[in-house]
Formats: C-alpha cells, sequence, structure tokens
C-alpha cells in the first residue's frame, strides 16, 4: 500500500505541474507544440532525455541483462552513449536551425519544402506514423504492468491495480498532462521525471547492496565461479555479429518523430552543447546500475518467468518498502516522459502534416489537436487492453529498425544538394518493404524457431539451486542454462536458416537475422544506397530551394 | 583538427567492439566485470567525443545564418 501511495502523491505532482505550464501558456500552435522555441538549456537537455528514455531503460535492461549477462550494456547503452548524442550534435542542431529560419514544425514539413514534394511528404508521414504507434501502445501497456506489479502486496498474488486500471491511470495522466500543457506542460514534467529516474539507479544498487549479506561485492565473486551464472558475467552468450550489427540502432533515435520535434523547442542552438555532453554520462547513470542488478538478481533470485519485474523484485526484497514506491515513481517517470513526448508528436503530425496542409482552418489548429490527443490515447489505451503484448514488442522492433534505415534520407536532405525527392521516395518504399518482409520472414518462420527452455523446467529447479533464469533467450545463448539440472554443458540450436532464401536468412527465438546480422544492416546499407543512386539519376529541385537550404556563404 | 577528429570517431567505432574482452569474467576493482567496466569507459570516451566536437567542431554558422526576426515563421492558430 505504501509504494502506491507514494505514486500517487508523485502522480499529484505531476498533474500540479502540468497545471501551472497550462496558466503559462498562449494559443498558439507554436506555443503548444514546440512551447514557443523557448526551452532553455537545462530544462532541453533534461527533457530531450526524458523524450528518449522509456521502461525499458530500467526494466528492460535489467531484465536482458537476466537473461543475457553484461553484455546487453555494450550493446544497447554504449553504443546508445555514443550513437544518439553523435546525431544530436550533426542532425539535431541543423533541425533546430531549418525550423528557426523557417517555421518547421516536424520532419515533414522539411521534406516537402526541402524537395518540392506533397505526396512523397505524406508517404514519409504515413510510414513514420505507422512504426510510433505501437510504440506508444506498448508504453502504456508497460506502465500498466509497472503498476500492476508494484501494487501487488508482500505474500499476496492478487495486484490492487489491476492491469486494466493501471494502464487507465498513465493515459490519463498523460492525456491531461499534454491536453492542457501541451509541449510545456510535458518538458516540466520531464524535468521532475529525469531526476527522478536518473537517480533511481544509483539509489537502487546502494540500498541494495547494504541489504545484502555481504555486499554486492561478495554476490558478484561467488558468480566468477559459478558454472550456471558465471557466464553472465561476460559475453559467452551474444554473438558478436548481434552486437556488433546492433550499432546502427541507435541512428534510429533522431528519426523518431518526437525526438525531432524536441530539437526544434529550444530557445537557442547552444543548448544542445550541453545536452550532447551530458548525455553519454546520463545513459550511463541508468544502465550500469540496472544491467548490473540484472546480472545479480540472476544469482540472487534464479527462475524468475518474465525477467522484466527482477529489479522489482530485488526491491521489495531488498529495499525498505517506501523507498520501493518512490523507486517505482522513477519507473513510471520513464514510461510517462516518453509516452507524453510520443502523444504530443503524433498530435503535431497530424495537425501540421494534414490538418493544416490539406486546407484546415489554422485558427482551429490548437482545439484540433487537443480532441486528437484525446481520441488518440482512448484508441490506444483500447487496443493496449485488448492486443497481445507480443505483437507490439515485434512491432517496436522493426519500428526501431525502420527509424534507423529513415537516417539516409535525413543525412541527405541536410548534408547533400544533389538529393532528390524521388531518392527518399526510394528509400521510403525501400524501408517499408523491409518491415513488411520481415514480419512476413518471422511469421513463416514462427513454426521452426528454437524454442526458449519451458516454464515447467524453470519451476522444477530445486529451491536453492542456482539456475538460468527462465525464458533465456536464445538469441544469444552459448550454453545450455535453463534444464533445472546440473549437467554438464552442452551446445544448443541457437538459430535455424530458413529454407527457400540460400541460407541469407536465420531465424533465432525472437527474431530473424540476415547472415547473422541484424535486419537493420541491409536495411540501413541499402536505403543509403538508394538515395544516392536514385537521386543521381532523377532531376534535383530548383536552383531557388537548394539556394534556400544551402546558401552560400562570405 | 576537424581531421584528427574524423579520425578519432572512426576509432570510436572500432573501440566499441573489445572482443579481446568477450569471455573474461575478470573484475575490475573487485565488483564490476571488465566486459562492462570497459564499455562504461566507452561511454566516458564518448563524452570527451562530445565535448572536443562541440570544441572544435561547432557549427556556429548555423546560428548566424538565422535572421533576427525569421521571414517565413508560421503563425500558427489561436
Amino acid at each position: 500500500m505504501i509504494p502506491l501511495i507514494v505514486i500517487f502523491i508523485y502522480l499529484l505532482v505531476i498533474a500540479y505541474i502540468g497545471s501551472v505550464a497550462y496558466k503559462q501558456s498562449k494559443n498558439s500552435t507554436e506555443d503548444f507544440f514546440l512551447a514557443g522555441r523557448t526551452i532553455g538549456s537545462f530544462v532541453f537537455f533534461l527533457s530531450l532525455f526524458a523524450t528518449n528514455m522509456t521502461a525499458f531503460a530500467i526494466l528492460g535492461s535489467s531484465g536482458a541483462a537476466y537473461k543475457q549477462g553484461i553484455g546487453i550494456f555494450g550493446m544497447m547503452a554504449a553504443s546508445s552513449a555514443f550513437v544518439i548524442p553523435f546525431t544530436i550534435f550533426f542532425i539535431g542542431t541543423r533541425l533546430w536551425a531549418l525550423g528557426k529560419k523557417f517555421g518547421h514544425m516536424t520532419q515533414v514539413q522539411y521534406f516537402r519544402d526541402r524537395w518540392e514534394c506533397s505526396g512523397i511528404g505524406t508517404a514519409i508521414f504515413v510510414l513514420s506514423v505507422i512504426m510510433l504507434v505501437p510504440y506508444l501502445i506498448i508504453s502504456i501497456k508497460g506502465g500498466g504492468i509497472v503498476l500492476e506489479e508494484i501494487s501487488i502486496a508482500k505474500g499476496t498474488t492478487n495486484p490492487l491495480i489491476p492491469f486494466w486500471l493501471g494502464c487507465l491511470i498513465v493515459a490519463v495522466v498523460v492525456t491531461v498532462n499534454v491536453f492542457f500543457g501541451g509541449m510545456r506542460g510535458v518538458v516540466w514534467v520531464n524535468v521532475f521525471q529525469t531526476i527522478l529516474f536518473l537517480l533511481f539507479g544509483a539509489v537502487a544498487v546502494i540500498v541494495i547492496s547494504n541489504n545484502l549479506p555481504g555486499g554486492l561485492s561478495a554476490t558478484i565473486n561467488q558468480m566468477v565461479t559459478d558454472t550456471r551464472t558465471g557466464s553472465l558475467l561476460s559475453r559467452e552468450r551474444m554473438p558478436a555479429e548481434l552486437f556488433g550489427s546492433y550499432f546502427l540502432i541507435p541512428l534510429s533515435s533522431i528519426m523518431f518523430p518526437h525526438m525531432a520535434i524536441m530539437c526544434l523547442s529550444a530557445r537557442k542552438m547552444s543548448a544542445f552543447k550541453q545536452t550532447v555532453i551530458a548525455y553519454p554520462i546520463a545513459i550511463m547513470a541508468i544502465w550500469l546500475p540496472c544491467v548490473f542488478l540484472g546480472v545479480v538478481g540472476a544469482q540472487l533470485i534464479p527462475g524468475v518467468q518474465n525477467s522484466d519485474t527482477i529489479l522489482l523484485k530485488l526491491l521489495s526484497e531488498y529495499a525498505p518498502v517506501w523507498l520501493a514506491g518512490l523507486l517505482g515513481a522513477g519507473i513510471i517517470s520513464a514510461v510517462m516522459g516518453s509516452d507524453c513526448h510520443q502523444v504530443l508528436a503524433l498530435s503535431t503530425m497530424f495537425t501540421k502534416d494534414i490538418y493544416e496542409y490539406y486546407g484546415g482552418e489554422k485558427s482551429k489548429s490548437v482545439p484540433f489537436a487537443r480532441v486528437f490527443i484525446i481520441v488518440l490515447t482512448i484508441i490506444a489505451y483500447l487496443i493496449a487492453l485488448v492486443s497481445p503484448t507480443s505483437i507490439f514488442e515485434l512491432a517496436v522492433q522493426f519500428a526501431f529498425s525502420g527509424f534507423a534505415a529513415l537516417a539516409p534520407v535525413m543525412v541527405a536532405a541536410l548534408f547533400w544538394r544533389r538529393s532528390t525527392k524521388w531518392g527518399a521516395l526510394a528509400s521510403t518504399l525501400y524501408v517499408a518493404f523491409w518491415l513488411l518482409f520481415s514480419g512476413y520472414l518471422t511469421n513463416i518462420s514462427d513454426a521452426i524457431a528454437p524454442k526458449p527452455p519451458t516454464r515447467a523446467a524453470a519451476q522444477v529447479r530445486p529451491a536453492g539451486q542456482l539456475g538460468a533464469p527462465s525464458g533465456i533467450n536464445p538469441d544469444s545463448v552459448t550454453s545450455p542454462m535453463a534444464s533445472g539440472k546440473p549437467a554438464a554443458p552442452k551446445k544448443p540450436i541457437t538459430s535455424v536458416t530458413i529454407p527457400g532464401y540460400g541460407g541469407m536468412f536465420q531465424r533465432t527465438a525472437t527474431t530473424v537475422t540476415f547472415y547473422g546480422y541484424r535486419l537493420v544492416v541491409p536495411m540501413v546499407v541499402g536505403s543509403a544506397i538508394l538515395m544516392l543512386l536514385v537521386s543521381m539519376l532523377t532531376p534535383p529541385p530548383s536552383r531557388e530551394t537548394v539556394e534556400k537550404y544551402f546558401p552560400h556563404r562570405a | 583538427m576537424k581531421v584528427l577528429l574524423g579520425l578519432w570517431i572512426v576509432a570510436m567505432i572500432f573501440l566499441h567492439h573489445d572482443l579481446w574482452n568477450w569471455t573474461s569474467r575478470e573484475l575490475v576493482f573487485g565488483i564490476l566485470p571488465i566486459g562492462l567496466a570497459y564499455q562504461a569507459f566507452y561511454a566516458v570516451l564518448a563524452m570527451v567525443t562530445m565535448a572536443l566536437l562541440v570544441k572544435f567542431a561547432w557549427p556556429a554558422h548555423l546560428e548566424e545564418d538565422i535572421p533576427e526576426h525569421p521571414i517565413n515563421q508560421q503563425e500558427g492558430g489561436h
């Protein structure tokens, strides 16, 4: 009960901050969607960071580390710590400058103007929305799961807040915050949220360590020689191809509409300076403790069915109840910070790229955006309740690759005078094709996918016998850990070739790979090549437009 | 300087792939697995790289190109 009280106090604080922002707002689209492009450096960094962080950074990272070990940090966090600020430096600053100069509020507005195109801009809009909506739905589901898990009292199994109510609470708070406060409300709340979840990891490590007999050091040292969990301390379970090809995934970050739109809201370009420098450390501050605790969790609490709950289980086991509530609020912050930006971005895109572009009255844009926010969150909430999570997890997985593969389009628009709308269209269609093809390959290979260990196997493991976590992802398994028996290691099948494609595609338990690499590799490379070739073969935009975007400097 | 920065950025791509730590379970300071410690150090290097980019390759011209009162600024609705 105490964790719930803490979380509800937190939600009240969020609502209060949103209401203060509402009082300061002006009724213009630039103010509603971009806070009048007046966000200062400190708030800009915290808000941009919150935009990109989801519950995955806390719960998913520890859950993945529980199954796959410390390699998760290098694969997902360290690569992001370099690539994301790098793209913000080169792409974000330019988007900001062009937005300030020409008034763009969305990526599609920029593309339409830069390449003198209408329909192609709409095609990019459609693809972006299709890739972003599942992300929003999975975020709402994530919030529901967290509230449900946190509200289970010790020694019981029934949550005080069932899943449907948890999703509803998250959806309502997000809607109220975005509806009234617009971008200003969202970024102010982000300041509070980001500070909370940045502190989360360090506090969790300190508290859990203090409550462990011998501390974390003793547990880790015990793992080094442990035949079952020792491999989690290295990347023995992680194929180098998958680790390496993940480096391209963070290219998606700047292409997510909510990130690009957030870049337009800074008051001055200097706001980007502190942001890109602080970004790597902020990522490390969240991911390092969570991954570390996920690995330690495999030793302390083996056999967890849903590994994404390992951190919550560690907290409820080794942290005081009130602190568990506060840390739960930190997790909810990560969920809602990104959620708010996704809702606002979709509302901005529909208002600017569709409603206004196709003749809607500008005087009614803000009311249109507000109605859209309500309709969107109601639909997302209903879908979140009735649809299986796995579909959206898959869609989000594809969306990251899809947005990463659109990065060459943005790079060409910003840096290459000769790039054309036809090149952009070719890349966009290529990405759309791969998204469909990935879904098709996943679907036809479901029957032959190597199976993760069974639930039963984990349940029969004798108490106190350390074993690999159940639900282990054979994506990266190179030693058997989940049989429940202390048998000698034997090499399991981790991937199967999908017949009919000349050995090009392999199926692992969760995904399809291309010669062992993530599908993002052929997607990004192919998209870049098409952008280049088709642009060279087609006429460029008018001289006036090229001069507008690439003015000669003395 | 920009050439050196370019070379450093390429080096950063390779430095991320620390194959030499792949199977090591060695602990740094008795608590942090070496693969994790290395990648944490990599994140610090990323921060240093960004600081160098800001110092030596900041695109200041972008801000100079913006007129005081942008001519195409959209009014938006009220």
